[in-house]
């Protein structure tokens, strides 16, 4: 039983007019089946309007499928009486941090989710240290949230989640307004999450190299699942990534270039070592035999 | 620059004032401001005046920062007074051309003042030794009782903290807007009132359009978070009485009594006016 498990979902968005007639009918998830088990880090990559936000937000019960079930942790999304468990299950990190920080203080906003879960006070001041410890951000517990970076402030974000104790963590697209250096910081921090807590982390992304890292990776276009496996698998597929408009990480389009044009490296390289590693391995064999 | 702005008038240092629960500072300045109205003596004042500067000793707040705070009363206090010097009929102190000042008059307008000031220095010390959030906390909790009566007061106070969370954000996204409007040669610096206002119109629209949206997301951001109002919510910060809060309270019941002294007992032994 995996920790969350939609079966045949689609989501219709409605667009109406002025007097409330239909004007068109956009199919955000169509038919979608998936199995997510518990402790997996799952990437869902997908270009802009393919589905990937609306999926993400079917995972917290905040958009309820228009046909088929989500089930999160054996519970159904659409059982109105389960929407807070639900959403302690699973927490979710948006994209913009400015517009998911309610507290004036860093520790204050941390502590908004386990105030609103009617957690006793000692408990909360001890969910919060826990929370901020493990992003990295116990330093700044006193600071303004206006004075932290986009990085500290996704940390932040994330922690306010942790605060929660889900079992799950889906972050949309939480990089997508961030400079490269606070990428790496949220990434690092997820990551850690994931090996160290054994979170289920769920990360929702257009950027291919956060990827990387993940157990298993979903491509979404056009509501549907274009084609999932691990990352080494995925990025086999050069082409058919391109195809979708994503772009692969430069090293493993380097290789696939490279094997393109007659060198025999393995297909999927992802990181800059291994493609060291494979090339220095073909001098040995004989590389300059090879490319004459 | 923006973001270090301060809201209201908070002054941050360290006093016990500033330490105090703010339950207690509202309604401490609720009761001084009762105080001013019950009697209207030369003792009452004195003692008014006397609460009054202890409490701006007490709270560590230069005076010269409470004093900013009159700016804003100047001509109300002016008018205030000359209304109730000319105006006030009674026995004549002195005439010249078409006014005559009375005696009352004279003495109307001297404590109306000093009440306006007194009012407005009591109540500035307040703010200025509580910041803005722990306001919002203290007025939760002050007026938690007009939730018998459906006033949405936890909500109220949840729209304060956020809209505080929000200015210095709105602030500096005008600050954006207006250099983008400015690059494509719009004219803020115009001194006819109406074409300024006008020229206002593209900075206001981006503005509301973005603050809206921001509206939206933080509102799916705080449901995501189990927000359901106040139903059950714990603090993480709950607000406790201690030690000095009581302390205060017992200052402020004598004082009250001291008022009421003044006001009725003192008169009748050693009359003046």
């Amino acid at each position: 039983m995996g920790i969350i498990k939609t079966i045949k979902l689609t989501f219709d968005y409605i667009r109406r007019n002025e007097e409330g007639d239909v004007e068109g009918i956009t199919t955000a998830v169509d038919d979608l089946t998936l199995d997510i088990q518990p402790g997996d880090f799952v990437a869902i990559l997908g270009h802009n309007g393919s589905g990937k936000s609306t999926l993400a937000k079917h995972f917290n019960s905040i958009l309820h499928p228009t046909e088929g079930t989500v089930l999160v942790d054996g519970k159904d999304t659409m059982d109105e009486d389960k929407v807070w468990e639900i959403r302690q299950t699973a927490g979710m990190v948006f994209q913009n941090p400015d517009n998911q920080i309610i507290g004036q203080i860093v520790e204050e906003d941390v502590g908004f989710g386990p105030e609103n879960m009617g957690v006793p006070t000692k408990e909360i001041w001890e969910r919060v240290e826990n929370s901020l410890k493990q992003v990295g951000m116990y330093d700044y517990r006193k600071a303004s949230p206006n004075k932290l970076s986009g990085g500290q402030k996704q940390r932040v974000s994330i922690a306010g989640v942790l605060a929660m104790q889900p079992k799950c963590i889906i972050l949309d697209e939480p990089t997508a307004m961030l400079d490269p250096q606070g990428r790496a910081e949220v990434i690092r921090a997820v990551t850690q999450l994931n090996q160290k807590e054994k979170i289920t982390v769920i990360l929702i992304t257009h950027y291919m190299d956060e990827v990387v890292g993940a157990d298993h990776v979903y491509v979404m276009d056009k509501g549907k699942i274009a084609f999932s496996g691990t990352p080494r698998e995925v990025f086999s597929r050069v082409e058919e990534l391109k195809s979708l408009r994503l772009s692969v990480p430069p090293v493993t389009e380097l290789a696939y270039e490279l094997k393109k044009a007659g060198i025999p490296l393995p297909d999927g390289v992802l990181t800059r070592e291994e493609l060291v590693e494979e090339v220095s391995k073909l001098k040995k064999e004989g590389f300059r035999r090879i490319v004459r | 620059m923006l973001r270090d702005i301060t809201l209201g008038q908070y002054y941050q240092t360290e006093s016990i004032l500033h330490r105090l629960d703010p339950r207690t500072k509202i309604l401490a300045s609720f009761f001084y401001m009762l105080s001013l109205f019950l009697f209207t003596n030369v003792y009452v004042y004195v003692l008014a005046l006397a609460m009054l500067l202890l409490m701006i000793e007490l709270s560590h707040v230069p005076f010269k920062f409470i004093i900013r705070g009159m700016k804003a009363i100047v001509v109300l206090l002016i008018i205030t007074a000359v209304f109730n010097l000319f105006l006030t009929k009674g026995t004549t102190f002195v005439s010249f051309w078409k006014f005559t000042i009375t005696e009352e008059g004279l003495r109307n307008a001297g404590f109306m003042s000093l009440r306006l000031i007194f009012l407005i220095l009591g109540s500035s010390i307040m703010t200025l030794t509580t910041s803005p959030n722990q306001l919002t906390d203290g007025l939760e909790r002050v007026f938690g009782f007009l939730k018998i009566f459906k006033v949405p007061v936890h909500e109220l106070a949840m729209m304060m903290s956020i809209a505080l969370r929000f200015i210095p954000i709105l602030v500096d996204e005008t600050d954006k807007i207006m250099k983008a409007q400015l690059a494509r040669c719009a004219d803020f610096e115009s001194k006819n009132i109406f074409k300024k206002a006008k020229s206002f119109i593209p900075v206001l629209v981006p503005l509301f359009v973005s603050a809206f949206r921001r509206a939206g997301d933080l509102a799916m951001a705080m449901e995501a978070r189990c927000y359901q109002g106040g139903q059950g919510r714990t603090k993480m910060k709950p607000l406790k009485y201690k030690g000095r809060d009581i302390l205060t309270y017992l200052v402020f019941v004598l004082y009250l009594a001291g008022i009421f002294v003044c006001g009725i007992l003192l008169p009748k032994l050693l009359p003046i006016y």
